[in-house]
């Protein structure tokens, strides 16, 4: 009774903590327009001349004729309600646009993350299981990864397998699962590279951590099969850092479209966000960015309430 | 107790095999890097900016030009030591930057009153959900595209990090038996903090710095590569690579490829320099326990 009334309270506490940063954010994002040098108004409108009663809407949804707190109020009144404004660029709903290029940049995300899942726990397994040699290797192999900027994994892709090799397009998202999937291998993995080599070297520790302790020695000594050890032991145990820096690093996918999406001509929120920040189309940059943050914290949160359910010794110290 | 002692051991012999030789390569790498930047209007054969449309996409390695040319003719090599200025000196403005606000935040935290640390902990968290990039984009948009905008987001976006760390270590520090009894004596909190504590904090504070560095690297490369970083005629290393990427397609990548390694080789430098002084760190700490 009492257990349960504490994790309760634990959680409420996280979502609550959840909910504030969002809205901080939130605020953040409200203030940039009001910090643009000149005239609000004129930054929403883009240089374009709309009739008054189309000025009277944004003055409104911006909330520009009060003061920053009321007019912050109007606004993520109108946000509250899933209703993100209009493109100062294209003159259209900000969630027809967002909408429209949502699902390639998911099939994209998803797509990154199988490839850095499956590789980067693959490797860190290799590794703690390999002998010496090939740990070696594989720690070269996944700092130098770690350490690799997508753009120059984009280069260096295009260069070798679009253009070198031929093997896969150069531009677009293709059209039909296998072309989607032929398209967006190039991008997917240049995106993965980093993600893997940061996963891979976080699980190489963790596992490493494990096999030195006594537990695994036990195991080992009764005669436990090694894929057994591996599995029960040392992957069972390694779960807590290895989840959360899966949830950071799918966090950090949805950012990471920006320069694949730009560089492979990608038409998704990713290559839109920065087209719309060079053209200061304000109401697109707000939007993406709340999307952005709410994505990092649904994803943080899912993973700090997931972690005690996968390790009991994560669970949050309850009071009697 | 008595197992993890050889354990203890063999990693220590581990790390100290790897260490050296990758190191000591990689400061000299810098080093290089440094100087490059430093002294690149004596060691560039050509102006930067020098086009010659008769010399265009030339490969490496062609008379005149030890590292090739661009699209418009102009000499990679003098390009890339030019870049290396602005590539170099704008992260490490954000880590200066951070480092201080870092510093202080985290201090305030760990040894201030209780309702500081709350409000700073809590803002440090929140700071958290925004990724650097992101906000260094938010930037560009309010001000427009340029270098100043982005490295004072970015410094913002990395004060967190720094402050997280310094607030745990000197919280760790301030439990320690010399801080008490200079406490004892009636020396103030503040001047322990600065005169005693942070010099010891400063090991730890160099090996994050040095990590940090990498990320303001990569951070404001990208934003050049996006066209939404340095604007012409100044460039760096992010611009060369985003000006060289219609070559790629043409089949001559190399004016891309070098400034992309550049990138890479520096950052990787950096990144073992940075755990080489971590782990230093980490040693000392279990040394004295």
């Amino acid at each position: 009774m009492t257990v349960r009334a504490g994790t309760t309270r634990w959680v409420l506490g996280r979502l609550a903590g959840a909910s504030g940063t969002v809205v901080v954010a939130s605020v953040v994002v409200y203030a940039a327009l009001q910090l643009v040098p000149g005239d609000p108004l004129a930054t929403l409108t883009g240089g374009k001349r709309l009739t008054e009663s189309q000025l009277d809407v944004l003055r409104q949804t911006y909330g520009l004729d009060k003061g920053f707190v009321a007019g912050y109020l109007d606004w993520a009144g109108h946000v509250a309600r899933f209703d993100l404004g209009t493109s100062s660029v294209y003159q259209d709903s900000v969630n027809s646009l967002l909408a429209s290029r949502l699902p390639v940049s998911l099939a994209l995300i998803g797509y990154a993350a199988v490839v850095t899942v499956v590789l980067g726990l693959g490797v860190a397994v290799v590794s703690a299981v390999a002998g010496r040699r090939t740990a070696t290797l594989a720690t070269v192999l996944t700092s130098g990864a770690a350490a690799t900027p997508p753009f120059v994994a984009v280069i260096v892709l295009l260069a070798v397998f679009s253009v070198g090799l031929g093997w896969f397009p150069v531009t677009g998202a293709g059209s039909g699962f296998l072309d989607r999937v032929w398209h967006l291998t190039l991008p997917a993995v240049a995106m993965a590279i980093a993600a893997f080599g940061v996963l891979a070297r976080v699980g190489q520790a963790a596992f490493a951590d494990q096999l030195r302790r006594e537990h695994v020695e036990v195991a080992r000594s009764r005669g436990v099969g090694r894929a057994a050890v591996l599995r029960r032991h040392v992957v069972r145990n390694s779960l807590g850092p290895v989840v959360t820096v899966v949830g950071l690093l799918l966090a950090s996918l949805f950012v990471g479209t920006a320069v694949v999406e730009t560089a492979f001509g990608i038409n998704g929120i990713g290559a839109f966000l920065v087209s719309s920040v060079s053209r200061q189309d304000f109401p697109v940059v707000q939007a993406v960015s709340l999307l952005a943050v709410v994505v990092f914290v649904v994803i943080s949160t899912a993973v700090d309430l997931l972690l005690p359910v996968l390790d009991p010794q994560l669970r949050p110290a309850v009071t009697r | 107790m008595t197992l993890t002692v050889p354990a203890l051991r063999a990693r220590r012999v581990r790390r100290n095999r790897r260490g050296p030789v990758a190191v000591v390569g990689a400061a000299v790498f810098l080093a290089v890097v440094v100087v490059a930047a430093v002294a690149a209007p004596l060691l560039a054969p050509y102006s930067p900016d020098a086009t010659s449309l008769l010399d265009s996409l030339l490969p490496p390695g062609s008379p005149g030009h030890l590292l090739g040319t661009d699209s418009t003719g102009r000499d990679v090599l003098s390009r890339l030591l030019y870049g290396a200025r602005l590539s170099l000196l704008a992260p490490l403005g954000v880590v200066l930057a951070s480092t201080v606000l870092g510093v202080a935040v985290g201090l305030v935290a760990a040894r201030g009153p209780r309702w500081a640390d709350l409000l700073l902990s809590r803002t440090m968290d929140i700071a958290f959900a925004f990724p650097s990039l992101l906000l260094a984009m938010l930037a560009v948009a309010v001000f427009g595209a340029g270098l100043a905008a982005p490295m004072v987001a970015l410094s913002i976006a990395y004060t967190p990090f720094v402050g997280r760390v310094v607030r745990s270590l000197a919280v760790q520090e301030g439990s320690r038996a010399y801080v008490e009894s200079y406490a004892v004596m009636g020396f103030s909190t503040t001047w322990v903090t600065l005169r005693h504590l942070l010099p010891n904090l400063a090991p730890a504070l160099a090996a994050q710095a040095a990590l940090a560095f990498g990320y303001a690297l990569i951070d404001l490369a990208t934003l050049s590569f996006l066209g939404l970083g340095v604007r012409p005629p100044e460039s760096d290393w992010g611009s060369m690579i985003a000006q060289a990427q219609p070559a790629i397609l043409q089949g001559l990548p190399a004016s891309a490829i070098v400034p992309g390694v550049t990138v890479l080789l520096t950052v990787i430098a950096v990144n073992l320099l940075g755990e080489h002084l971590g782990s230093s760190v980490g040693r000392t700490d279990r040394e004295r326990a």
